[in-house]
């Protein structure tokens, strides 16, 4: 084979030998190079297998846009599927693999697939597969469910480890003056210059050193360059991030920033680092120098391993010293490739430079005069010879649009410049739209109101003093906008740096898309990585997606990992030819972030597992679990489910919780619950308002339940609230709405209600609080107090409020509410206080058998009693639906109050709240059945259960529900509990939902 | 990521914001009738340009703000409280 590693030259160090494995074959590298520069030096050639017609792929390019060489790295938990080659740096240990092929991508049985290629165009499977009989045709997808996950197996790219990601990842924060993109010749003296301004400076370079296209020339002064360009930004206070991807552009001069921190490096080299970090990057203003990409040209067989873009070919040559081939075929259609097909030359392999063009003069042309390199004119490659790698080319000659075949000429390596494509997809990301810029055969981005300023190549500037000088000048539109800006004049658009058009080659390029002749079939793929052809761009024309969005779409054109870099333009002017349009009558489609593939990774950062959400604890969260809790979700808190005894399942437990409360006492953690300082003198107005309730008149030491509605109508959240003083309100709120309780209080008073002077405090976390209930419960707090009479019967009555005083002086707000339906206590202390608190209480309640308890038990409790909680109260039911409905102050108005009498929702047959028991009270049923008619077990049903629990207090399952019309319609009457996924179908009856003590007398004795 | 200054706080990114709603309602009395509460709370604008909306600075210093955002651009033309008193005392200390 023909491609050799130079004894001299390049960014590689020949000192350090780097191993690494190709599909388990042990090869070696050097330090400097990438997996490409490596394989290629090794003479490996198919390196990858396509996605739909597993042709054999080898190294296409030098850079992110690479579609043929898509490799796995690593393997086990560990396996990285789509990395490009050339973007891998290389690393002792390195374990590169093919993908898409079977057994390898040598010798691999699915490219059996392209023997059929012409039965695999654009559409095929959809076309076939979806009207294919049996029986299907035109009706359902049954069928195409089944083919698909055939063909989705015959055609794809790699496959991820399905093994839980062992790696770390982070997010970080920055903010800067000026962001520029791209560590090349114009974003070096971007930076540069806006940093010698004073401003702050982040450069990023996706790459793992600066220098862009410098590190690729083989011009004697680039290296100096580079060196002087490096030393200006180590004396500057400029940050640079290399192997820093800019992958997103976002409102406000907000990027996203890929940072592959461990990457290049073996497994567990900085074992304490994260292997990526999402960067948020908040810069006042961007400056694009984000390059350009060489255009393939759409010919016979253009994918054959041993085809790359003339850019790679020399920057494998003068970068990593690997001289690609031997008898190597240039071909161009503008500048830009001569100074490759030159270096080659001087590498001594055979170059022949097929130029499209009629002819060229001055430098470029005079350059060639003493190589040993055979100029064809107006020649093109038309058709590659060779499978597992290009043999032989045969030549087109003629001009575009009427090619003639030519002769064949023996290569081992085709370098092709089809022109040059500005990296406008940063600015594509704001909306900028690309301009079709003739003189350069390619998209700019316009001038824009947009924070962002395009330097270098990424302009349309093509020579390497015309970037620098580009760059500087891009630096000094951001200097002036950012002190126009801090002036306050605005965001006065900056004039875009001048686009490049062309001036900066001495020849014009000759835009050349395609190289057919007639009457010769040819497999010309533009979009390798989805094995898109140019014959299906026409076949999407005939059948009428030629908008450019249908095209992509049709044809997955430019939908791969590459996102339209390579094949975008070439799909764009073949369907403007087959329209007989201009390629800007076309338009082009927008670029979307990523720029380049993001691991989820990086995206999820540290939040997962236990970081997935935040948690929240009690203050009372060590002492729970202490004494026994198993712990459960509510919201983000996490609270006693059940305090399992010796041996105890979570049903026994509770059942025995429950039971205890209603025999002595029970102690609940309730610290959960919302609290609210509600404080000023228009403190009664604002409840009086807000609560459909009557609070216009609640005495100072008293506490009262009310239930809060939305705007709408429907009811929003229920609580209790305690009056401490005229002017001193203790608001408490379910544990799930205590935050949107408080932003609906803080909306009224700050954009309805100005005039009420009240203050709003959110005390939640001040507070811990204890509920303690059962006939016991007055006992054992007593036995808490050195003055017990504080909490008599006489002092202290049903919904009693007051501040008290525990043994050794623990302050305490108590109040008499009861949730459980017992007589009951909540009470507060600062948070500091609770343990102590829970310390005393728990010894006076074992004296009396009491119990802890937890949320399981709480639910029995309460769905035995009737009382709602968000399981019924879901934003969808009214006052009325709940039951509720006495509540509703006739006497005045409230939040909610005229909506709440819409017809709709005084209707009787709307769902009410009833109390659900099985039929035969030895069967349980689930909540979230539907409650149907027995002898119309379907649809939606009359009704569903919203709980369902085990009542030790009645001695069977019970649950609560809603149903058309309430209990009192379905007296008598026999429904079912439909569950068809799990449970089935169970007989149940309808009663009010006060299951347990309806009168309430165990509350009040 | 949209940027707003909140006038106490300064820029901060909208993800410390929850957005409201349309700022231009007025909403009626309580006792007014369902079809004026109907009206204003159901009843909105789809505006393409610049829109007038609440904001809450939630997770910071918990002011309501009004701000005029541009639908189309995210441009934000100005921000102040939305509580009358307090937008004019903030002006007279400026």
């Amino acid at each position: 084979m023909s491609a050799r590693r130079l004894t001299q030259g390049g960014l590689i160090d020949r000192s350090k030998t780097i191993d690494f494995s190709w599909d388990g074959k042990s090869l070696q590298g050097f330090q400097g190079d990438t997996l490409a520069s490596a394989l290629i030096a090794n003479n490996e050639k198919v390196l990858a297998r396509s996605f739909k017609y597993h042709r054999p792929r080898g190294i296409m390019s030098a850079g992110v846009e690479e579609s043929g060489a898509l490799v796995t790295i690593g393997s086990g938990n560990r396996r990285d599927p789509n990395v490009k080659a050339p973007m891998q740096e290389l690393y002792n240990g390195l374990q590169a693999f093919g993908q898409n092929a079977w057994p390898n991508v040598r010798m691999d049985a699915g490219s059996v697939n392209s023997l059929f290629g012409r039965f695999f165009s654009a559409g095929f499977y959809y076309k076939t597969f979806m009207g294919l009989p049996p029986f299907e045709s035109g009706k359902g997808t049954g069928w195409w469910m089944k083919y698909e996950k055939i063909i989705r197996k015959a055609a794809g790219l790699g496959t991820a480890s399905r093994e839980p990601d062992p790696d770390v990842y982070d997010h970080a924060h920055a903010f800067c003056d000026v962001l520029v993109v791209g560590g090349g010749a114009a974003g070096m003296a971007a930076a540069i210059a806006a940093a010698d301004a004073g401003l702050d400076v982040i450069l990023v370079e996706q790459e793992g050193m600066l220098g862009g296209d410098l590190l690729s020339q083989s011009a004697e002064d680039a290296a100096s360059q580079r060196e002087q360009l490096n030393s200006a930004l180590e004396s500057s206070s400029v940050r640079i991030m290399t192997r820093t991807t800019a992958f997103g552009l976002y409102d406000y001069g907000t990027a996203g920033l890929l940072e592959r921190v461990t990457d290049h490096l073996p497994e567990n080299a900085l074992p304490h680092t994260p292997r990526q970090i999402f960067w948020t990057v908040r810069a006042s203003q961007t400056i694009l120098a984000t390059g350009s990409m060489e255009r393939q040209i759409a010919f016979g067989d253009n994918d054959r391993p041993g085809i790359m873009t003339a850019s790679a070919g020399r920057s494998y040559l003068n970068r990593y010293a690997v001289r690609a081939g031997e008898e190597v075929v240039v071909a161009t259609n503008n500048d830009s490739a001569y100074q490759v097909a030159l270096d080659m030359d001087r590498a001594g392999a055979n170059v022949t430079l097929l130029d499209a063009r009629n002819n060229v003069s001055g430098i470029v042309a005079e350059s060639l005069s003493d190589s040993g390199i055979e100029v064809r004119m107006q020649s093109a490659p038309l058709k590659a010879k060779g499978l597992n790698g290009i043999k032989a080319l045969t030549l087109a000659t003629g001009s575009p649009g009427s090619w003639q075949s030519g002769e064949t000429i023996p290569t081992d390596l085709l370098l092709v410049s089809g022109g040059w494509s500005p990296v406008v997809n940063l600015a594509s990301h704001r909306g900028v739209r690309p301009v079709w810029n003739e003189g350069s055969a390619c998209f700019l981005a316009p001038e824009t109101a947009e924070p962002i300023q395009m330097a270098g190549a990424a302009a349309g500037i093509w020579d390497t003093a015309g970037c620098i000088d580009s760059g500087t000048r891009a630096a000094q539109s951001a200097i002036n906008a950012i002190k126009d800006s801090t002036a306050g004049s605005g965001n006065t658009p900056q004039p875009a740096p001048e686009p490049g058009d062309g001036d900066s080659w001495e020849n014009p390029i000759l835009p050349v898309y395609e190289v057919t002749v007639p009457g010769k079939k040819l497999k010309c793929i533009i979009d390798p990585q989805h094995d898109v052809t140019s014959d299906d761009v026409r076949l999407a024309h005939r059948e009428g997606f030629v908008s450019v969005e249908h095209l992509k779409r049709y044809t997955t054109l430019g939908m791969a990992t590459d996102g339209g870099k390579v094949g975008n333009i070439v799909g764009l002017a073949l369907m403007a030819e087959a329209l007989g349009k201009e390629i800007p009558e076309v338009g082009t489609t927008t670029f979307r972030p990523p720029y380049t593939p993001v691991s989820i990774g990086a995206l999820r950062g540290r939040n997962v597992d236990e970081h997935f959400r935040c948690l929240r604890r009690t203050a009372m969260h060590n002492w729970n679990l202490k004494h026994g809790a198993t712990m459960t979700m509510a919201g983000l808190w996490h609270r006693p489910w059940y305090f399992a005894r010796e041996g105890e399942t979570i049903k026994e437990a509770y059942e025995r919780e429950a039971a205890t409360v209603r025999e002595t006492v029970g102690l609940c953690d309730v610290t959960s619950l919302g609290k609210i300082a509600i404080q000023g003198p228009d403190a009664t107005e604002l409840l009086n308002r807000v609560y459909s309730n009557a609070f216009a008149k609640l005495p100072v030491g008293k506490a009262r339940y009310g239930i809060m509605l939305r705007d709408d109508g429907f009811v929003m959240d229920d609580g209790t609230t305690w009056r401490l003083s005229e002017t001193d309100y203790f608001m408490t709120t379910t544990t799930a709405h205590a935050a949107s309780v408080m932003v609906f209080l803080e909306e009224l008073l700050q954009t309805r209600w100005p005039e009420l002077k009240v203050h709003l405090t959110s005390v939640s976390e001040q507070w811990a609080g204890c509920a303690v209930a059962g006939p016991k419960s007055r006992e054992t707090l007593a036995a808490c107090m050195e003055d017990p009479s504080q909490i008599s019967d006489e002092n202290f009555p049903f919904m009693g409020v007051r501040d008290i005083t525990f043994k050794g002086g623990i302050p305490a707000r108590i109040a008499r509410i009861s949730f459980s339906g017992e007589r009951a206590f909540e009470a507060y202390v600062p948070s500091d206080y609770s343990e102590s608190l829970m310390d005393m209480l728990w010894e006076a309640a074992q004296t009396f058998d009491g119990c802890l308890y937890g949320l399981e038990s709480l639910g029995a409790l309460r769905i035995e009693k009737g009382h709602v909680t968000g399981a019924e109260l879901d934003g969808r039911v009214s006052i009325d639906d709940a039951g509720l409905g006495k509540m509703a102050s006739p006497n005045k108005s409230y939040i909610g109050s005229a909506l709440r009498q819409r017809p709709e929702l005084l209707r009787e047959d709307r769902p009410r709240l009833v109390g659900i028991f099985p039929k035969n009270r030895e069967e349980t049923f689930n909540a979230g059945s539907i409650l149907c008619q027995s002898d119309a077990v379907e649809g939606m049903g009359d009704g569903w259960i919203t709980a369902v629990t085990y009542s030790p207090a009645l001695g069977h399952w019970i649950g609560l529900g809603f149903l058309k019309g309430g209990h009192e319609s379905y007296e008598g009457k026999t429904l079912v509990s439909a569950d068809p996924v799990r449970k089935g179908n169970i007989e149940v009856e309808v009663v009010s939902p006060h299951m347990y003590d309806a009168s309430g007398e165990r509350m009040y004795g | 990521m949209i940027r707003i200054n909140c006038p106490f706080c300064g820029e901060r990114d909208h993800s410390e914001f929850t957005y409201g709603g349309d700022a231009t309602i007025v909403y009626p009395a309580l006792d007014a009738s369902i079809e004026e509460w109907h009206d204003a709370v159901y009843l909105r604008e789809n505006i393409r340009g610049m829109q007038s909306e609440t904001w809450h600075h939630v997770s910071g210093c918990r002011m309501w703000l009004v701000i005029e955002r541009d639908t189309m651009t995210h441009e934000i033309q100005s921000v102040r409280p939305a509580h009358d008193a307090i937008a004019k005392a903030l002006e007279t200390e400026q």
